[in-house]
């Protein structure tokens, strides 16, 4: 698993490079977002697009990513795959966070 | 195997049956190689994400609190049936507490201090129906039945066709 960080304004944007995030990656997830997190960014978007399945432990990862965000500022989900949109809906989860459609804008003519 | 859950497939229907070491990395190659294997795989796509959901947490529970550590297999059987598949789950670990099923209480999402866990019984008791469990001497038997929504009854691989 890895995760690679674009900053577009104010925010940063961290995408999964990763098809599942479950319970035999789901610390790793967790210890990687801690990195990611370092950056002062007050906004941080997380692009779910190459995810197609998360299960419970991802679930309880992406909540404890959120709070290691801290209380100044919100961590937002995009482009949930329709499995991962399933586990956040039923869940209820899907009314916690702000969920975008689209992941913010990749930079097309980067350098 | 183990005995029949109660709904039959017809003659002539196909299930699969995997052994599972119980390991986090054993049991997401396992739900991998499951979704590529007739006939679960062509499963119609609701089906097929209730399918991994629950399955998934049906085994990463058996690692965790079952096994919780220790080495052991986990025999997954699954069957078509004409509106879903009936799912048979067996291990060698540690009984549920109880002897009985958790509760599939959701955890509230609106408290101040977010849940990290619980989800797992909560998403296999919404979405699996007849979950039934029994311990049987060193032998938990978890069953269940994965209903296909009515728009996607026609389109399981492998089934008999409903009566």
């Amino acid at each position: 698993m890895d995760i690679a960080c674009d900053t577009i304004g104010d925010t940063l944007v961290a995408r999964v490079q990763a098809t599942r995030i479950d319970a035999a990656i789901a610390i790793r997830f967790k210890d990687l977002m801690r990195e990611v997190l370092h950056a002062p960014a007050p906004r941080i978007v997380l692009d779910l697009s190459k995810v197609d399945f998360l299960d419970s432990s991802g679930l309880g990862a992406v909540v404890a990513v959120m709070k290691l965000a801290g209380p100044g500022r919100r961590l937002e989900l995009a482009a949930l795959t329709p499995t991962v949109e399933k586990v956040f809906r039923l869940t209820r989860m899907d009314q916690v966070f702000t969920i975008h459609a689209q992941p913010p804008g990749i930079v097309r003519h980067a350098g | 195997m183990p005995d029949d859950p109660g709904i039959a497939g017809a003659p002539g229907t196909s299930g699969v049956r995997l052994v599972i070491p119980a390991e986090p990395m054993a049991v997401r190659q396992a739900l991998l190689d499951l979704f590529a294997m007739a006939p679960t795989d062509h499963l119609p796509d609701d089906l097929r994400s209730t399918a991994e959901i629950v399955i998934a947490e049906v085994l990463n529970n058996i690692v965790e609190h079952a096994y919780a550590g220790t080495k052991g297999d986990i025999d997954l059987s699954i069957r078509p049936t004409c509106d879903g598949l009936w799912c048979t789950v067996i291990d060698h670990g540690a009984p549920m507490p109880g002897n009985a099923l958790p509760a599939a209480t959701l955890p509230d999402s609106q408290a101040e201090d977010l849940p990290e866990g619980g989800f797992g019984w909560f998403l296999i008791r919404t979405l699996a129906r007849d979950v039934r469990y029994d311990r049987k001497g060193p032998t938990n038997c978890l069953t269940f039945w994965l209903p296909a929504t009515e728009s996607e009854i026609a389109d399981i691989p492998g089934a008999a066709t409903c009566i």
